[in-house]
C-alpha cells in the first residue's frame, strides 16, 4: 500500500510561464501522465503526476523552480457509470475528506488521482473496499 | 510676544514680516542667523561640530558663509538621543515631539515657550493667508499627541483666534456630523482622507457643497498631484492649499501656498533655504531640482543648521502677486533617500523587509510598488517564495494573511501581498531596486 509522489509546482500567473517548467521536463524525457492547473489570480499551482517525480524534482529544484513532492492516492475504477460515485463513498464514510482531486483515463480504467487530510485511513478503506490502487511503477516509462 | 490680530481686512497676518523686500529678508536672515549660530554653541553637538570644521560664529559674515557650516542629518539627531542637541537646559523646555521611531533610535525635538508662540504664529500666518479669519471655524483631523499636525494646527488656529473643533484622526461619521453641526468652514487633513470622507458623505447623503459651510481645506503631510488638488477642490467644493512641515523644524507651518496656489511661501523670517545637489551638496540655481535644506533662524530650544530634509523640489520664484517675496517652493517631487510617504506615514523599504525576512518561508528578493488607485496611495508588496511548503492553496493564502498583519503592525496600513515563485523578480546588478513608485504625484 502506498502513495504516489506527485509534483507540486507554484508558477506566477502569467504567460510564459508553464512553458518553462514544460520544456525542463521535455529536456529531461520526462512523460506527463496527467496534470491540472489550479489558480487565483496571483498565482496558481500546477500539479503533476509523471513517470519519474524524484527525478523531475531535482531537475525543477536545480533551475530555480517553486516544487514540491506530494503524496497522492491514485485509485484506478472501471470506466462505467456510477463507479466514482462507489469510491468516494465508501471514502466519505470512513470520514475522509478529499483537499483536491482530478481524474483521467489510463488503460481504459478511470483513475482518481487525490489528496486526502487523512492519508492512512484512506488507504485502510481502499484495501478494506478492494480499490485498485495505483503505485508510481504502474507509471514508470 | 505679540498677540495682535489684524483687521479682518487685512491680508497679511504680520504684515511687517510678510511684506519685507528681498534686501530686508536677507538682512533679517544675516542677522538672525549669526545669533542662531551663537547660541548653537550652547549645544555639545553643535559646539564640537564647530570645533571639527575649524569654523567659529565669527566666520559668518555673509548669508553665503552658511555653506562653511556642516549639514546636519536625521543620523546626528538620532545619535543625539533625546537632548543631546538641545541648546538651552531642558528647565527652559516646556514640550517635546518625538517621531516614532520605527526605524531605529526616534528622534527628539524640544520646544521652549517661546518656540511653540512663534510656530503657532507661523501656521497662524498660512492660514490667514488663505483667507481664515477669527469668524471661521477650523476642524483638524490630525492624530493629535506626538505628530505634530495635531497640536501644530491646534495652536495655530487658536492663535488665530478661530473656533476650532479638535476632531483629531479617524471616525469619519464623527468627523462629518461635527462639520455639519458645528459648521466647519476650515478643515486640515491628508488628502486620502478627503477623499475617504467625501465617500463618507456621499454614503450617507451628505453634499458638502449643499449641507456644509467648509471653504477652506489645507492639505499636506503626504505627497500629492496638482490632479490631486483639483480633484479634491471639485468634489468638496472649496479651495485647497498645500502644506509643509516637519517636526525637526516645528511641524505644519514651514510652508504654505498663498491664494495664488503657485507654490509654497517658505517664511524666510523663519528658516534659510537652500536646495542642493543631492549628490554634491552644492548649490543647483533656481528652477532646478534637489533636495531641500533648512536652517532654523529663530527656534530656542533645538535650533538645526543646514537640516538635510532629503526632500527633492525646487525654487519657483521669489516674488508672487500677493505681496509675498518669501520664496516659492515647488510641491515636494519625492525623496533622496528610499523613505516612502504614503497616506501621511512615513514608510522605510528596511521596515518592510525585517518583517518579512522573519518568514522562514520567504526568499530575500521582494518589490514594493506604490501606486494610485482614485486618490489613495496603495502599496504592493511582493515577495517570492523561498520553498514551495505546502500545496494547498488555504495555507499558502493563510501565508499571505499573516505577512500582511505583520506589515500592518509595521508600517500601520495594510499592504497588498502576493507570493511570487522564486526567481520571478528581477534582479539587478548592482543595488536592487526595492521600490516602484507610480504614483501618479511623481509622474
Amino acid at each position: 500500500m502506498t502513495t504516489i509522489k506527485q509534483l507540486s509546482i507554484f508558477i506566477e500567473n502569467k504567460s510564459g510561464t508553464l512553458i518553462k517548467v514544460l520544456n525542463l521536463l521535455s529536456d529531461a524525457k520526462i512523460q506527463i501522465i496527467a496534470s491540472t492547473i489550479a489558480d487565483t489570480q496571483d498565482y496558481g499551482i500546477y500539479r503533476v503526476l509523471c513517470s519519474a517525480p524524484r527525478e523531475a524534482f531535482t531537475i525543477l529544484k536545480e533551475n530555480g523552480i517553486n516544487v514540491q513532492l506530494t503524496d497522492v492516492l491514485a485509485i484506478a475504477i472501471e470506466d462505467e457509470p456510477g463507479k466514482a460515485a462507489t469510491a468516494i463513498n465508501a471514502l466519505s464514510d470512513a470520514g475522509v475528506n478529499i483537499l483536491y482531486m482530478y481524474s483521467f483515463l489510463w488503460q481504459g480504467k478511470g483513475v482518481l488521482v487525490m489528496r486526502t487530510d487523512k492519508s492512512d485511513e484512506a488507504m485502510q478503506v481502499i484495501a478494506r473496499k478492494s480499490i485498485i490502487l495505483l503505485d508510481e511503477d504502474n507509471f514508470k516509462n | 510676544m505679540n498677540n495682535i490680530i489684524p483687521n479682518d481686512n487685512c491680508p497679511f497676518f504680520n504684515e511687517k514680516m510678510e511684506t519685507m523686500t528681498r534686501a530686508e529678508i536677507e538682512a533679517l536672515q544675516l542677522e538672525r542667523l549669526q545669533a542662531t549660530v551663537r547660541h548653537c554653541m550652547n549645544s555639545p553637538f553643535y559646539k564640537k561640530r564647530f570645533q571639527e570644521a575649524g569654523i567659529t560664529p565669527e566666520d559668518i559674515k555673509s548669508l553665503d558663509d552658511i555653506r562653511r557650516i556642516p549639514f546636519t542629518t536625521k543620523q546626528d539627531l538620532r545619535d543625539t538621543y533625546p537632548f543631546g542637541m538641545a541648546s538651552v537646559p531642558l528647565r527652559e523646555c516646556t514640550r517635546l515631539h518625538s517621531s516614532s521611531g520605527t526605524t531605529g533610535t526616534p528622534t527628539v525635538i524640544l520646544h521652549t515657550r517661546k518656540d511653540l508662540e512663534e510656530w503657532a504664529a507661523q501656521v497662524a500666518r498660512n492660514l490667514w493667508m488663505v483667507g481664515l479669519r477669527p469668524d471661521d471655524v477650523f476642524q483638524n483631523s490630525s492624530g493629535y499627541g506626538m505628530f505634530t499636525g495635531g497640536l501644530g494646527f491646534q495652536y495655530g488656529a487658536e492663535r488665530l483666534g478661530m473656533l476650532t473643533v479638535p476632531a483629531a484622526a479617524g471616525n469619519s461619521l464623527r468627523q462629518i456630523k461635527f462639520i455639519t453641526d458645528f459648521g466647519t468652514t476650515a478643515l486640515h487633513a491628508v488628502p486620502s482622507y478627503v477623499t475617504r470622507l467625501y465617500e463618507v458623505m456621499r454614503s450617507i447623503d451628505v453634499d458638502p457643497r449643499r449641507d456644509t459651510k467648509l471653504k477652506v481645506l489645507a492639505i499636506g503631510a503626504e505627497p500629492h498631484s496638482e490632479e490631486q488638488r483639483r480633484r479634491i477642490e471639485e468634489m468638496m467644493g472649496v479651495k485647497a492649499y498645500n502644506s509643509f512641515g516637519m517636526s525637526e523644524m516645528c511641524g505644519p507651518g514651514v510652508g504654505f501656498e498663498c491664494q495664488e496656489q503657485n507654490g509654497l511661501h517658505f517664511w524666510e523670517d523663519y528658516y534659510i533655504v537652500e536646495i542642493v545637489n543631492p549628490e554634491t551638496l552644492e548649490p543647483v540655481p533656481d528652477g532646478e531640482i534637489g533636495e531641500l535644506v533648512l536652517t532654523t533662524l529663530c527656534r530656542e530650544a533645538m535650533p538645526l543648521l543646514r537640516y538635510r530634509t532629503r526632500d527633492l523640489t525646487r525654487v519657483l520664484g521669489r516674488s508672487c502677486p500677493c505681496g509675498r517675496n518669501h520664496v516659492r517652493i515647488d510641491r515636494m517631487r519625492g525623496r533622496s533617500d528610499d523613505m516612502m510617504v504614503l497616506r501621511g506615514v512615513n514608510i522605510f523599504p528596511i521596515q518592510i523587509e525585517k518583517i518579512l525576512m522573519n518568514f522562514s518561508e520567504l526568499a530575500s528578493n521582494y518589490l514594493i510598488t506604490l501606486t494610485t488607485d482614485k486618490e489613495n496611495d496603495n502599496m504592493l508588496v511582493e515577495v517570492e517564495l523561498e520553498e514551495l511548503f505546502t500545496d494547498d492553496f488555504h495555507r499558502l493564502q493563510d501565508l499571505t494573511k499573516r505577512i500582511q498583519r505583520a506589515l500592518k503592525d509595521e508600517i500601520l496600513l495594510t499592504p497588498v501581498v502576493k507570493l511570487l515563485p522564486k526567481g520571478t523578480l528581477p534582479v539587478s546588478d548592482g543595488k536592487a531596486v526595492r521600490v516602484v513608485d507610480k504614483r501618479t504625484v511623481y509622474q
